[in-house]
């Protein structure tokens, strides 16, 4: 009962927060109404993490909702990184409106949907119907759309409008898969919304016709795929990630990817128990790999700021995807260990580059300098965060990387130098970049400003923490995770 | 009704269904293009009534009421309206190489008998054979989307695809869950409203419709 209730905070605070703040979201209390919202969301994550840790995996309502270690964990990930772009926000959103580049609307829509978007990650999260996984992950890009186009400029629109339209079209193939799906579990487990529960599922997916789910997994894989932001299919992420406000930067690189990642492995772990083959495993490696090269590649020709993360995030799910189709124990813990690390790694780059395009009034990486003279925080900030991004030692990317390539190097040798070279290329190009902005003189035309330093140090201590020791309780969260995934 | 007809009924809907996918495909007058869609819904509700009533699957009627609402009703009038406040009423979209598009189209339809066979041979309900079509119905939408470069037409690739999505879970299954079907048109809902906001965004930013002129957001060297 204690567990359902918490269950109903998780999800009942961000859609009130949402309704709340689409009325008074341009109060001058807005900011801190949306850091509580968060913060109590965040509360509920770890009551219910606690819960789970300690009695193993749990439903509620009815079987509509299904907690494991492997969703929960990624909630409580939602929901931190969610507070933390919240109380980043309050400065930074307010400066946008004094600079005149948000209004009155803009700022109550600005707060509604964010809150909005944290319910519909959330429930995809949380949710054990594929059918309104589903549902929830559109819901979620619906959210985020008019935030990409909040600013109104010509390539705000444009971004926003590619947003919407490409993944659109993405999310439809999914759902096409997601009837196939049905349709093969409806012979098995009979109609009605019983046969679209993944418990149900996943204890029955042996029986599960062969052939239809490869060609469901096929529609999944596209659909989305397209939302990871794999490759071909990326077109619509550097721009929207790139044209939005930084907070919601922040979270659509930190956070939505990582969901879409989620629902993906959720199918494909049908679909293997139904194929008993690597054939959806194989297909996830062959998208992992063309990701991270397509990617760190680009990477070397950027020249704003925002673009080339949103490309070195689109390297890094390329990693996670291609360790998740991998399989095995070691690839698997790699890859839930780099989602962790590279959810807390970009979106803690996002805060600074937010703050040195505030600064600099410019996102163009050739205008940008000397941020340690002018201020060593963000300065700092950037070059940690870059270090840890590239997978440097001690941070936590260079552990889970570490494991993925040992697990690449012992199942699938042949993919290791194709690896390797994304990940040098993608070294080189941002260090090369980072470099240039962190040192040398302050330009003139740079403004000093207050930043919100506790978001990027929280971030960057737990990447580097997780790095150097990962807790006892943490890993065996991922080993029962892996159980589940295998 | 017997099995047989209603079988026969369900393919000759779908025939149209896909006839409208087809003309929409091609059709150069945005107007013209919103009556095509309004008609596809329209076959589509029909269609999903009669599988209700022939499979005793209740809840289909439901789905049925809810298209002709959203599909034929709500959402055309919403296009209406969008275009008569915007005064692009009369605009005629430039299609380029109809033929070829048309031969595309038609080499969608065989591609997704060739895809949908394995379902087809394992199903045992009446609407079996027309999964295919709805398949090709999505197929096209997404074609329309590449090849169309006006806002408004995009959208209706879209919704039609949508419209393809919605038969393909009717052929294969007897209609999806009560609660993902609600859920799914109240994110149809949602898009609609975002889709409306937008055309007076971009009709404002850029002065019309065409996407075209969105190609700022390119890779430089």
């Amino acid at each position: 009962m204690q567990s359902s209730m918490m269950l109903l905070v998780l999800l009942g605070v961000p859609l009130f927060a949402a309704a709340v703040l689409a009325f008074v979201g341009d109060r001058r209390l807005a900011p801190e109404v949306n850091i509580a919202g968060s913060a109590a969301t965040f509360a509920a994550g770890l009551g219910l993490a606690l819960e789970v840790y300690e009695q193993g995996p749990m439903l509620a309502g009815g079987k509509f909702f299904f907690v494991d270690a492997f969703n929960i964990y990624l909630a409580v990930l939602t929901s931190f990184v969610s507070m933390t772009t919240a109380i980043f926000s309050r400065r930074y959103m307010r400066r946008e409106r004094e600079h005149g580049r948000v209004g009155h609307i803009g700022m109550r829509f600005y707060h509604a949907m964010f809150q909005l978007f944290i319910f519909a990650m959330l429930l995809c999260l949380l949710t054990n119907n594929i059918g309104v996984l589903w549902i929830a992950m559109e819901l979620a890009t619906l959210s985020t759309v008019l935030l990409v186009s909040l600013y109104r400029t010509p390539t705000a629109i444009e971004a926003a409008w590619k947003y919407f339209i490409l993944c659109g079209v993405g999310i439809a193939q999914a759902l096409f898969g997601t009837v196939l799906l049905y349709f093969a579990a409806e012979k098995v487990l009979g109609e009605g919304g019983e046969s679209l529960l993944w418990t149900n599922l996943s204890q029955m997916s042996d029986k599960l016709e062969p052939t239809v789910l490869s060609l469901a997994f096929v529609f999944l894989m596209v659909g989305y795929g397209t939302k990871v932001g794999l490759v071909p299919l990326h077109n619509w992420l550097p721009d929207a990630h790139s044209e939005g406000p930084t907070p919601i930067s922040a979270v659509l690189s930190g956070l939505l990817l990582n969901i879409a990642l989620y629902a993906l492995v959720r199918c494909k772990v049908l679909v293997d128990g139904s194929t008993h083959t690597h054939y959806a495993g194989n297909i996830m490696m062959g998208f992992g790999i063309v990701s991270i090269l397509v990617a760190s590649f680009s990477l070397l020709r950027q020249k704003d700021i925002k673009r080339m993360f949103s490309y070195s995030s689109i390297e890094h799910m390329g990693i996670a995807t291609f360790a998740f189709g991998l399989g095995g124990p070691i690839a698997t813990f790699g890859a839930l260990l780099h989602m962790l690390m590279h959810s807390l790694a970009k979106s803690s780059i996002f805060f600074t580059v937010g703050h040195a395009s505030q600064m600099h009034r410019t996102q163009e990486m050739d205008k940008i300098r000397g941020l340690f003279k002018g201020n060593p925080l963000v300065g700092w900030g950037l070059m940690f965060g870059a270090m840890a991004i590239v997978g440097m030692p001690p941070f936590g990317i260079f552990t889970s990387e570490f494991l993925i390539l040992t697990a690449t190097m012992k199942d699938a040798p042949l993919m290791t130098p194709f690896l390797l070279l994304g990940l040098g290329v993608a070294f080189a190009a941002i260090f090369r970049r980072v470099q240039q902005m962190v040192a040398g003189e302050v330009p003139e035309y740079q403004k000093p400003m207050k930043v919100a330093h506790v978001p990027v140090m929280l971030h960057m201590a737990l990447v580097l923490a997780i790095g150097i020791y990962l807790p006892d309780f943490l890993s065996r969260w991922f080993h029962t995770a892996v159980e589940l995934l295998k | 009704m017997d099995l047989q007809t209603a079988a026969q009924i369900n393919s000759f809907l779908a025939a149209f269904v896909l006839l409208t996918a087809f003309g929409m495909l091609v059709q150069k007058r945005i107007y013209s293009l919103i009556h095509l869609f309004t008609w596809q819904g329209l076959f589509l509700s029909v269609n999903t009534a009669i599988v209700g009533y022939v499979a005793g699957r209740h809840h289909l009627y439901i789905s049925s009421i809810l298209t002709l609402s959203l599909k034929v009703i709500l959402l055309p009038y919403i296009l209406h309206a969008l275009i008569v406040r915007l005064k692009i009423r009369k605009e005629v979209e430039t299609v380029v190489n109809i033929p070829m598009t048309m031969l595309i189209g038609i080499a969608l339809v065989i591609f997704s008998y060739y895809l949908t066979a394995p379902v087809r041979e394992i199903s045992t309900l009446i609407t079996r054979s027309t999964l295919a079509v709805a398949l090709a119905t999505v197929m096209i939408g997404l074609l329309m989307m590449i090849t169309r470069k006006h806002a408004v037409t995009q959208i209706i690739g879209f919704l039609a695809m949508e419209n393809g999505l919605f038969f393909a879970a009717t052929s294969a299954t007897y209609g999806m869950p009560l609660v993902v079907e609600l859920g799914v048109a109240l994110d149809i809902l949602i898009a609609a409203f975002i889709f409306g906001i937008f055309f007076f965004h971009i009709h404002t930013t850029f002065d019309s419709l065409d996407v075209e002129h969105m190609a700022r957001l390119k890779e430089e060297d």
